[in-house]
Formats: C-alpha cells, sequence, structure tokens
C-alpha cells in the first residue's frame, strides 16, 4: 500500500540530490538547475499532504500552483541574468563571479 | 489488483524521478543534464497523476518541459565557451566530501522524521473534478493571490528582457 510516506520518500530524496547540486556546481546553470529540482521537491510534498491529510480541499495544490508561477518567473530572471554575466564577463564559472563592484 | 497496478506505478516514476535527479547532478555535460532534468520532470508529473493532481500534473509538464527545461537547454548551448573542462563538473575548490555529508545527513534526517511521525490521515472523499474547483478557488478565494502572481510574471518577464538586452537598447 503506497501511503503518503512514500512520497514524502521520494521528495526527501530529490531535496537531498538538488542541495548537493546546489552547493558543489561549478557553473551557475547547474546551480540554477539543481535550484529547480529542489522546487519539484517541494511541490510533491504539498500535492502528497493536499491528497492524503486534507482531500477536500484544495489548498496544497493551489500553493503548488503558485509555486510553480514563482519557479518560472525565478527561471526567466536567472537566465537572463546568467545571459548578462556572460555578456559581461565571458564566464559562468560561480568561482570567477567573487568582485561584487564593477 | 488495481492496488498492485498503483504500486508498480509508484516505484516506476518514483525510480526515474530520483535517477534522473541524480543524473542531472552527476553528468559532467550540461546538455544532458537539462535533458535528463526534463525527464525527471516527467516523473514528478507521473507522482502528480498517481496523487489525482491531474491539472497540476498537466501543468507541469506544459511548465517544466515546455519551458523551463527548453529555456536551461537554451542557455546552455549561448554560454558554452570551451570543451576544454566538462560543462557540469563539480567545483574543485569545494571539499565534495563535506558536500555529500551534509546532503546524505539532511536526507537521512528527514526520512527519519518520516518514517517516526504519526501523520493523520484523512478518511475524507477526495475530490474527483480538480480543475474546475482550483478554477472556482482561484477566483474566489485566492483572487487577490493570482493577481499578485500575474505582476509577478510581468515583472519578471520586463526584467528579464531588460536584463538580457541592457537598459541602453
Amino acid at each position: 500500500m503506497i501511503g503518503l510516506t512514500h512520497f514524502l520518500t521520494v521528495a526527501a530524496m530529490v531535496f537531498g540530490i538538488g542541495l548537493y547540486g546546489v552547493l558543489s556546481k561549478r557553473t551557475i546553470v547547474g546551480i540554477l538547475m539543481s535550484i529547480e529540482l529542489m522546487l519539484n521537491a517541494v511541490n510533491i510534498n504539498l500535492i502528497a499532504f493536499s491528497r492524503f491529510v486534507t482531500p477536500e480541499v484544495l489548498t496544497g495544490q493551489i500553493f503548488a500552483i503558485f509555486t510553480i508561477t514563482v519557479a518560472a518567473a525565478e527561471v526567466a530572471v536567472g537566465m537572463a541574468m546568467i545571459f548578462r554575466v556572460y555578456y559581461d564577463r565571458n564566464t559562468v564559472h560561480a568561482a570567477r563571479l567573487d568582485e561584487m563592484h564593477w | 489488483m488495481s492496488e498492485l497496478a498503483y504500486s508498480i506505478a509508484f516505484y516506476i516514476f518514483a525510480a526515474i524521478t530520483v535517477a534522473a535527479a541524480f543524473g542531472v547532478v552527476t553528468k559532467s555535460n550540461l546538455v544532458h543534464s537539462a535533458l535528463l532534468m526534463a525527464l525527471c520532470f516527467i516523473g514528478v508529473s507521473g507522482l502528480y497523476v498517481l496523487l489525482q493532481a491531474d491539472f497540476l500534473a498537466a501543468v507541469q509538464i506544459l511548465i517544466y518541459n515546455g519551458a523551463i527545461a527548453i529555456v536551461f537547454v537554451l542557455g546552455t548551448m549561448l554560454t558554452r565557451r570551451s570543451l576544454r573542462h566538462g560543462t557540469n563538473d563539480t567545483e574543485a575548490n569545494i571539499p565534495s566530501k563535506i558536500v555529500t555529508l551534509v546532503s546524505g545527513l539532511f536526507v537521512v534526517v528527514t526520512l527519519g522524521v518520516i518514517a517516526t511521525t504519526t501523520w493523520h490521515y484523512s478518511s475524507k472523499v477526495i475530490v474527483e473534478d480538480t480543475p474546475s474547483l482550483l478554477a472556482q478557488l482561484i477566483l474566489t478565494d485566492y483572487m487577490v493571490v493570482m493577481e499578485v502572481g500575474a505582476v509577478l510574471l510581468l515583472a519578471a518577464m520586463i526584467g528579464a528582457i531588460v536584463l538580457a538586452k541592457g537598459v541602453e537598447e
């Protein structure tokens, strides 16, 4: 019988993988991808709780929709920033972007 | 019988999701990572179908696979510079053992909490017709949040254009 804990386990594993990616990746594109994985894990959690704990109202699903909206906005702005950084500095390596001045 | 089919489908989608997510962070080519991320999103949308969130499964495929994964592939191809290194290697300066330890410890602690907590399952009837109820809720109770989301998307779009093209153009 598949219950809430199974879905939470999958979400925890995906979140842990995303956390590893955020902490260890070399390029900012890879870091952004790992953040997307973490956001997906959160969405799985929200929808699993909505399905098993409050199946008669859809609050969790609505929250997941807004999470997806914010994730889409985040990717758009993040990719634009990556293009800008690449245009200005000709690199997307996180370690080389260490000067916080012009 | 249908419960067995449900379990098999769950394990298949869960394996696809976790394996593809693992591939995203371990592949050394960023394009492979982006395509594996699309596969991971498909697995997640399968999990949504199993959770009876059919509208969100469709939204997941449309937005994550149709927009976000494609943007990542495009971004990867536009910012690739040298082929000396893999484009998605792990950072050499960061001690990867510590990072693995931290994220592994996080997963272990979370799994322990999940296993030891007693979850209160609700026995109420599941909503069957999710899209119409979602639409009703979004346009009544969550109206203000939806408007804020619309403004956020507009701001993100304008901001992305300004950032990518430059203010002076």
